[in-house]
């Protein structure tokens, strides 16, 4: 098979939008679809290991009706970002990798990262891996 | 109708996009190709999320049906 991956970049760090990358994740991977994750600036802070599980607010747009509805969604079960994007890598193929430049950027070392991060790159790899695919930026 | 054995059933109610399908994906693995497994959710995306992933996939959606809010997918792997 030589299905086209889907590629995201990931930019922002909030956890409505996180929410939203990790279901087309998830979505892809039960199709089969490779997926191919660069996380950038406030997506790559929020996959900090001390940080994943804490609160990252959400989008301006939301307001405080949108943070209801989202806090009343995790309320009745719904799974966080990072253990969804857990499942889709358990299911799929899933890569994420962090972008070199924002590692820099914040200071980070491989150490610092959740292990749902594969490994460090730059642009130039992310586009060759991201083959036809479509990119998204999120 | 003739009754078919089901194998494995997945408990997807309650759970929210995506993860009826990804918990079926998951589960669909585990059995022989030709085995059939059930799934039940609740989630309204479901009905249409199953009908594109069995397509996209090749498994057969053999049966589906709806009770009380809960449908009821039944899958063979292929």
């Amino acid at each position: 098979m030589d299905e086209q991956p889907l590629n995201l970049v990931l930019f922002s760090g909030t956890d409505d939008k996180l929410q939203a990358a990790a279901v087309l994740t998830a979505g892809a991977a039960a199709l089969g679809k490779p997926v191919n994750i660069f996380l950038q600036y406030w997506a790559l802070e929020a996959f900090r290991s001390e940080r994943i599980q804490a609160d990252h607010g959400l989008a301006p747009e939301a307001g405080p009706e949108g943070r209801r509805h989202v806090d009343a969604l995790a309320k009745a079960g719904q799974a966080t970002w990072a253990e969804t994007l857990r499942q889709a890598k358990d299911l799929g193929e899933v890569d994420i990798q962090a972008c070199s430049l924002s590692m820099d950027l914040l200071a980070l070392d491989d150490g610092d990262l959740d292990p749902l991060v594969d490994g460090v790159e730059g642009v130039t790899a992310f586009y060759l891996n991201a083959g036809e695919g479509q990119i998204v930026f999120i | 109708m003739a009754l078919v054995e089901i194998t494995q059933t997945v408990d997807a109610k309650g759970l929210s996009c995506p993860m009826p399908i990804v918990k079926t994906a998951q589960a669909i693995k585990t059995v022989e190709s030709g085995a059939v497994i059930e799934v039940l959710a609740t989630d309204p995306g479901s009905v249409k999320d199953f009908a594109a992933w069995t397509r996209s996939t090749g498994n057969e959606l053999v049966e589906q049906t709806s009770d009380g809010g809960v449908f009821r997918f039944v899958i063979r792997r292929k």
